[in-house]
């Protein structure tokens, strides 16, 4: 593995090895003292253009934890805010020869055309609403320590599929691993289409409680103001995952952050069938078996494509 | 109309001997190997291989059956002068057509400021004389500023030499403005050539609505955002009984909604693009900003359907709608790069590749479309026949090339086709009478 851009360039035995990999992490995390020295002397820079504490400070634990070394550069403040370009960005910070670029843009396909303009290995770390691979990682992850195993689990994902891509990077990862998976929402807010992904689609919670999980995912209420929905009032009453809704069986995960009262009630939130917690702990040990996967060893360079006939 | 269409720099008439070309021009019904003879700048003699003497100052061209096409014609392209010469200007976009055999182009008025004046376009047509390597006519705006809400002066604009009035790059979105755009035709004529796109159902999208835009989390472009205004449009014009021309069709709804006004007899015609015809929307799931076009590449069953269209005349003729952009407006993230794609220097290649070859479509046929657009805009049609001007286009149908290889004549390279392997290489092209392109291995061979 020279990069992870996205879900689908993994295999199920990948992400199980991923997976594995940060099991052993996980075990390190127990215990007092939290670090390993697997990674000294490389470098990872988090370059992010969207605001992130979550995701940007899991990925700078992880680092910490295998010793590495961590420059965060974030897009507001610097020159980015002076209209340089992406590409200039990537080219001045990649003299510094950072070994890793955790990448976090709103631009879809950005991980991967950064990966074109420098060396280091790059982790998509959120493209535009297209993919957010370490997160269907860590939930993958998640589920398996939960269910001890996702095979012919039916997982239903609900809420703004439109904007989002945990949702597009999780159909993929938790189909790779043997699961059902359907998604369910307000149609204005699943995209024309999305079934090609191998899903099936509902616009109600009727047969919810076929599900052994759900999958919540954050509304964000600037869909409010494009009418793609009426309200979060009516959103709620259609679509948020109560203690109604939720059987005593189900397994309840999130992203985060929750919108309390809004995709989740707050009695489902603290209920014991929730692992939001255990997904964000997740988050730091298989991004550590990200990190040590592309930095630990040599890495080899991708083949250059041949021309075609048209 | 008083001003002349089509506008070039000075040149020098060509006395040419073609020796042994394989003449194909669907108009003239010849498809025969002949020698021909070109003296001012006009089609002097046509004679059976071998028999024409090679007159005193006349250069001899050795075709040995390759084929000799009447120079196609693009009714839709963007030389962005003024304003954006970075990405081209009336010089680089006309080396470009004359690259790809082009013998007449028009020029979209979507520059900066927009050819939205009488002043704007009299300039821009000064500039032509000087600048352009092969014929080349404009369109005016149909509104100020491209803005949908003030008619330009659009008779005004004719007598300067408007072909023709488009907002291309934007719709007439509301109908009530382009209905008195139609009957305002009836004072000072001119193709009202439109976009279509509902601007309320296109929003913000980068691609075509569909699996792909699905898959990738882009926001999508349904194609009904074209293909209603393509309705919509037609039955406004039916009812002026006023001339109009629908750039670019994207998808098979499209395709019907002309079949249908065609039946009607209303006074409409349609274009399609060599992208539109050879890619599809599973082109853009590597999300390479050259592959972003508006409207953009749609469905396999669109594609197939354009290409039925075109074939059965709904489509009247292919326009390149070369879109040139700078290096560095498109080596970006897919949603933050300018729309559009170049497409003069690889329009036969890539349809002569990509259809010709396969079966799907006739020689002649293409060539008989890829000339057609001409006369939609009241120009007259190239042909291979005695005393007429010469616009003579030059082609090896063996010779493969990868598109690119050896750079554009473009300033821009942000061509869907580039990477590509291409059979079918222009070699020489003539336009007006002058020769406007030698291919550089063959003028050497030639020589």
């Amino acid at each position: 593995m020279n990069h992870l851009l996205s879900i689908e360039d993994l295999d199920r035995a990948e992400i199980e090895r991923i997976v594995t990999q940060a099991q052993r992490f996980a075990e390190v995390s127990d215990r007092e003292i939290k670090k390993v020295p697997a990674l000294r002397g490389r470098m990872v820079l988090n370059l992010f253009y969207e605001a992130s504490t979550r995701t940007r400070s899991s990925f700078e634990l992880a680092a910490k934890r295998l010793s590495a070394d961590v420059v965060n550069f974030a897009a507001s403040g610097s020159s980015v805010e002076k209209g340089e370009s992406l590409k200039d960005t990537v080219l001045t910070l990649s003299a510094h020869k950072p070994d890793a670029i955790v990448l976090r843009t709103p631009w879809a396909g950005a991980a991967e055309l950064v990966s074109r303009w420098c060396s280091a290995a790059i982790v998509n770390a959120g493209d535009g609403k297209h993919e957010h691979p370490t997160q269907a990682l860590l939930d993958v992850y998640t589920l398996q320590s939960r269910l001890g195993g996702i095979d012919g689990a039916c997982i239903w994902i609900v809420g703004d599929v439109a904007h989002s891509r945990v949702a597009r990077s999780n159909i993929i990862a938790f189909q790779k691993m043997g699961a059902k998976v359907t998604v369910a929402g307000p149609p204005t807010l699943i995209p024309r289409g999305i079934e090609a992904l191998g899903c099936e689609v509902r616009f109600t919670l009727e047969e919810l409680d076929s599900a052994d999980v759900v999958y919540a995912l954050r509304m964000q209420r600037e869909r409010m103001s494009e009418s793609y929905l009426p309200s979060l009032r009516e959103y709620a009453a259609s679509y948020q995952i109560n203690g109604r809704r939720l059987g005593p069986r189900q397994v309840l995960m999130h992203p985060g952050p929750v919108n309390r009262g809004v995709e989740l009630s707050g009695e489902v939130v603290d209920s014991p069938q929730a692992v939001i917690t255990a997904q964000v702990e997740a988050g730091v040990v298989v991004r550590m078996a990200v990190l040590y996967e592309l930095l630990a060893g040599t890495r080899e360079s991708p083949p250059v494509p041949e021309p075609q006939l048209a | 109309m008083a001003a002349t269409p089509l506008l070039q720099g000075a040149g020098i008439p060509a006395n040419l001997l073609l020796r042994d070309a394989h003449l194909l021009d669907p108009r003239e019904a010849i498809d025969a190997r002949h020698d021909v003879r070109v003296r001012g700048g006009e089609i002097a003699g046509l004679g059976a291989p071998g028999t024409l003497e090679k007159g005193e100052d006349e250069e001899e061209i050795e075709a040995s059956g390759r084929m000799l096409l009447p120079a196609f014609f693009d009714p839709h392209v963007h030389f962005r002068t003024p304003g954006q010469e970075h990405k081209e200007d009336l010089e680089t976009g006309t080396r470009a057509a004359a690259a790809g055999g082009f013998g007449g182009v028009i020029a979209m008025p979507n520059t900066d400021p927009v050819i939205d004046s009488a002043p704007l376009l009299r300039s821009l047509r000064d500039a032509a004389t000087r600048e352009a390597r092969v014929p080349v006519g404009f369109l005016g705006a149909i509104t100020r500023g491209l803005q949908g809400e003030e008619l330009t002066e659009m008779a005004e604009l004719r007598e300067v030499g408007a072909l023709g009035f488009t907002d291309d790059g934007r719709p007439v979105a509301s109908a009530g403005m382009l209905r008195k755009a139609l009957q305002y035709q009836r004072l000072c004529g001119g193709v009202l050539t439109l976009h279509e796109e509902d601007p309320s159902l296109s929003k913000d999208g980068v691609m075509h609505e569909g699996t792909v835009s699905a898959a990738l989390g882009l926001r999508g472009i349904p194609s009904v955002s074209e293909s209603t205004m393509v309705a919509r449009d037609a039955a406004l014009a039916g009812y002026e009984g006023a001339r109009v021309h629908f750039q670019h069709l994207s998808c098979e709804e499209s395709v019907r909604a002309v079949a249908h006004a065609k039946a009607q007899d209303w006074r409409v015609s349609a274009e399609v693009t060599p992208h539109h015809l050879l890619l599809s929307e599973e082109d853009v799931r590597g999300m390479d900003t050259r592959m972003k076009m508006n409207p953009p590449l749609a469905t396999e069953e669109d594609r197939k359907a354009l290409i039925d269209g075109l074939r059965e005349g709904t489509i009247d003729c292919v326009a390149t709608d070369h879109a040139p952009h700078a290096r560095e407006e498109k080596e970006v993230p897919f949603e933050q790069a300018p729309m559009g794609t170049t497409g003069l220097e690889t329009a036969f290649a890539a349809l002569y590749t990509g259809l010709v070859l396969p079966g799907v479509l006739e020689l002649g046929l293409l060539v008989e479309r890829m000339t057609a657009g001409a006369g939609l805009f009241g120009l007259s049609i190239p042909r291979i026949a005695i005393h007429e001007q010469a616009y003579l286009t030059l082609v090896d149908l063996d010779a493969e090339w990868v598109a690119g290889e050896h750079g554009w004549e473009s300033r821009s390279e942000n061509c869907c086709f580039a990477g590509r392997r291409l059979k079918g290489r222009v070699l020489l092209t003539v336009a007006a009478g002058v020769v406007v392109y030698r291919e550089r291995a063959f003028s050497v061979v030639a020589a």
